[in-house]
This record gives structure tokens, C-alpha cells and sequence, in this order.
């Protein structure tokens, strides 16, 4: 059983090598989403301009940031698969669920970094106010982690589909929607320092919906990866 | 072919029934006509929606693809109801509240039902293959379903509602009396009925193209 584990996990860790690796062979990836992060970020601050936003402004801009670089984000991991043809070595070479961990440990690692980066330059040109900054280092993570596991499920679908970088935003955005209904709000509660009672339930339900998409994802790749 | 015509009259009857037999209910007047075309309209919205999902599922344990049609019929028929309700909705919305569209939960939840056939169908064209589309369409359908028990759970905590009681509200106190019931439980099963003739009509056209296609491969 020890070893079956062990097994598992140096395969999984050879997957999430192997994406690292190919990604900073040609930083393809990273590159475009920092020009990404940075050229949506001025976009918004020469938008908002000298005026002061709300924090419920503030928290719902950051998150469209973060969605739509999330998007371009986790849409390369299956469609450089399928424009390669190295789909069929992948699936020769792992089971469908390590795939599916390997690909979403990468997108996450990638979004962590993206998201990092995204919240220090909006501090930097926007300048929202900072309640707790603590929970919304508990927040913004958490949040991300749902929307890369999400992301990473429906890019899989788009990408054995047609590969179509535009469809990939349309099919996320429903299941993600009650993600950012709640993930909204509580940024909104931690930008303005509020009390944490209701942030805590609305952690509980990041937690929740994070198990749930993720033990669904687990399930459904296999008729998603296989054809 | 008479079960047609039955339905036509049934529902004609109905119609007029809607308008003359029912009193107006206290406070909305005349305006609360229009429950019996809304409520049964999105109440077929979810029902192809649930059978689509239903589907989907099944297509999934036996990639037979009988059931992805049904799925993606279902998912038509219910887009179709689903605009009907949102509009009869916001006709509603606009004479009580003064506006089409305020994003009060019903209409969200509606909208993000909306959303989902309309991306659910949107997948479905951009696959060639039969099978593929079927499976792909099919784990799309079942993650998006997954995503609405949370919508339900989360919108009406933050958001506050002006929509009318749901008919089966928690209470469980009907606030009709038994003219409006009638009518009302009327309009529902003959909605009902037209999605099933709709959906069986469907049905039989997928049939009659096998059967073609069949005999084509034959020839």
C-alpha cells in the first residue's frame, strides 16, 4: 500500500516536473500572463483614473482581473497537449487522474505566482483600502485554488472540443459563478476589515465547493481525457 | 394526431379560463394573471433541464447515443421555456416593481440557467464527432448542474428577495383559493403536455433519421 502511495506520487511529480520544465523552455506561458496581468491592471487603474472606488468596487475588479488571466492561464495546459499530438504519449504514459492532478498542481502553481503578482501591482496602482490583511491572504489563495480546479476541468473539455481560446470563459463562467458570488463578498468583508463572522462561512463554502468540483473533476476526466 | 388536437383545445380552454374564470388575486389585480403562464413555463425550464441532465448521465454509463439526443433535446426545449418564463417574468417585474430586471435572485438563478443551455449548446456545436460531443457535452452538463445546489444555497443569504412566495413555499400554505388552484394546476399540466409533445416529436424525428441512415448503410 506504502508503495502503491509512493508510486503514485514520484508519477505525479514527474508530471508537474515535465510541464515546469516544458514551460520554461519556451516561458510561452509565463510571459503572456505577466503582460496579461500588468496590461489589464493599467487598463483598469487609467480607467478608474484619480477617483476613489468602494471596496466592494475594489474586490470586484480584482476578481475579474484574476478570472479572465485564470482563463488565458489554465486554457494552454490541455490545448499544447492536442497541438502537439503528445495527448496520445500522455495517455500511454499516466492514468487519467495523475494527468489531471499534474496538469492542475502546474496551472496552480503558475496562478499562485500570477496572483501574487496581480495583488502587489494592484496595490500598487490602485491603492484599496486594507482591512485584515491576513484573511484576505486566506481569501485570494483559497479563491484561486477553486477557480484553477474548475478551470482546469472545463479547459480540458475545450480543448479535446475544437480548441477554441474563446470558448473556454463561456463554459466557466456558470459553474463558476457561485464561487465568485461568495468570493466577491468576502473580499469586499476583508478589504473593509470587517468582522469575521460571516467570512467564515464563506470560507466553509470556498472549502466546500473546492471538494466538490475537485472529487467531480477527479471522476469525470476520464470521459473527457479517453476517446 | 388526435392527441394533438386535444392538447390544442385543452389548453385554448385554459387560456380562457386564465382570463375569465380566475379572480384577480388581492393587491396584484389583474397582473396575477400572468402566474399561469410563468410558473408553468419555468417549471418546464427546470424539468428539461433535470431530464437533460438525467441523460447525460445515463449517456455517460452507456455511450448510447440515444441519450445524448435526448440530452440535447431537453436542453433546447428548456432554453426555449427559459427565455418564456424570464420574459413573462420581467413583464411582471416591470409592473410591480418598476423595473424589467433588478438581479433579485429569482431572476439571477433563471439567468444562470440560461447561461448554462446556452454554453451547453454553444459546446455542442463546435464538436464534429458524434461521440466525442456526447461525452464532452455530457461532463460540461453534469459540472454545471453541480455548480446550481450552491447558487440556491448562497444567492438568497445575500441577496433579498421581491419575488412572490414560490407555490410551494416553506410554510406549506397554498395562498390561492381553489378557482385560482384549478386554473392553475391546469396551466401546468397542459404545459407540461406541450413539452412533452415537443420533446416526443423530437423524438420521432431522431428515430425516423436512423432508421434513413440505417437503411442508407444497408443499400
Amino acid at each position: 500500500m506504502g508503495k502503491v502511495y509512493c508510486n503514485w506520487v514520484t508519477r505525479l511529480a514527474a508530471l508537474v516536473k515535465k510541464e515546469i520544465l516544458e514551460e520554461f523552455r519556451t516561458r510561452y506561458a509565463i510571459n503572456s500572463l505577466l503582460m496579461f496581468a500588468v496590461t489589464s491592471l493599467v487598463m483598469v487603474s487609467f480607467a478608474v483614473g484619480v477617483s476613489t472606488l468602494s471596496s466592494a468596487l475594489h474586490a470586484s475588479l480584482l476578481w475579474i482581473i484574476l478570472f479572465f488571466a485564470s482563463m488565458s492561464g489554465v486554457a494552454r495546459a490541455f490545448v499544447k497537449e492536442e497541438e502537439k499530438n503528445t495527448s496520445y504519449a500522455l495517455r500511454l504514459a499516466a492514468t487519467p487522474s495523475i494527468v489531471y492532478l499534474g496538469k492542475l498542481l502546474y496551472n496552480f502553481i503558475i496562478m499562485s505566482a500570477l496572483t501574487l503578482l496581480v495583488l502587489l501591482l494592484y496595490l500598487f496602482f490602485l491603492n484599496p483600502p486594507l482591512g485584515n490583511i491576513p484573511l484576505l491572504l486566506l481569501v485570494v489563495p483559497l479563491g484561486v485554488t477553486c477557480l484553477v480546479t474548475a478551470g482546469t476541468t472545463i479547459a480540458a473539455i475545450v480543448a479535446k472540443a475544437s480548441s477554441q481560446g474563446t470558448l473556454l470563459p463561456v463554459l466557466a463562467f456558470p459553474v463558476l459563478l457561485p464561487l465568485f458570488i461568495t468570493v466577491i463578498h468576502a473580499t469586499r468583508i476583508t478589504l473593509d476589515g470587517r468582522e469575521t463572522a460571516e467570512i467564515i462561512q464563506a470560507l466553509l463554502f470556498l472549502i466546500s465547493y473546492e471538494v466538490v468540483i475537485l472529487t467531480a473533476s477527479l471522476l469525470l476526466f476520464d470521459y473527457v481525457w479517453n476517446d | 394526431m388526435i392527441w394533438r388536437i386535444i392538447l390544442g383545445l385543452y389548453m385554448l380552454l385554459v387560456t380562457v379560463a386564465t382570463f375569465l374564470y380566475a379572480p384577480p388575486a388581492l393587491g396584484l389585480g389583474d397582473l396575477s394573471r400572468i402566474i399561469y403562464f410563468h410558473v408553468p413555463l419555468a417549471w418546464v425550464g427546470v424539468l428539461a433541464y433535470l431530464f437533460s441532465m438525467i441523460n447525460s448521465i445515463h449517456f455517460l454509463r452507456s455511450l448510447n447515443p440515444e441519450n445524448d439526443y435526448k440530452a440535447a433535446v431537453n436542453a433546447e426545449i428548456g432554453l426555449a421555456f427559459t427565455i418564456l418564463a424570464t420574459l413573462t417574468g420581467a413583464i411582471f417585474a416591470r409592473n410591480t416593481w418598476g423595473v424589467y430586471w433588478n438581479w433579485d435572485p429569482r431572476q439571477t438563478s433563471v439567468f444562470i440557467l440560461m447561461l448554462i443551455y446556452g454554453a451547453y449548446l454553444v459546446l455542442r456545436s463546435s464538436v464534429q464527432d458524434s461521440e466525442k460531443r456526447g461525452r464532452l457535452a455530457a461532463v460540461y452538463s453534469i459540472m454545471a448542474s453541480i455548480s446550481v445546489p450552491f447558487l440556491v444555497f448562497i444567492i438568497p443569504r445575500l441577496y433579498s428577495t421581491l419575488h412572490p412566495d414560490p407555490i410551494l413555499n416553506t410554510s406549506g400554505q397554498l395562498k390561492m383559493n381553489a378557482q385560482m388552484l384549478q386554473v392553475f394546476l391546469a396551466s401546468l399540466a397542459g404545459f407540461t403536455g406541450i413539452y412533452y409533445w415537443i420533446y416526443n416529436l423530437e423524438l420521432r424525428y431522431y428515430k425516423i433519421k436512423e432508421r434513413k441512415e440505417a437503411k442508407q448503410e444497408h443499400d
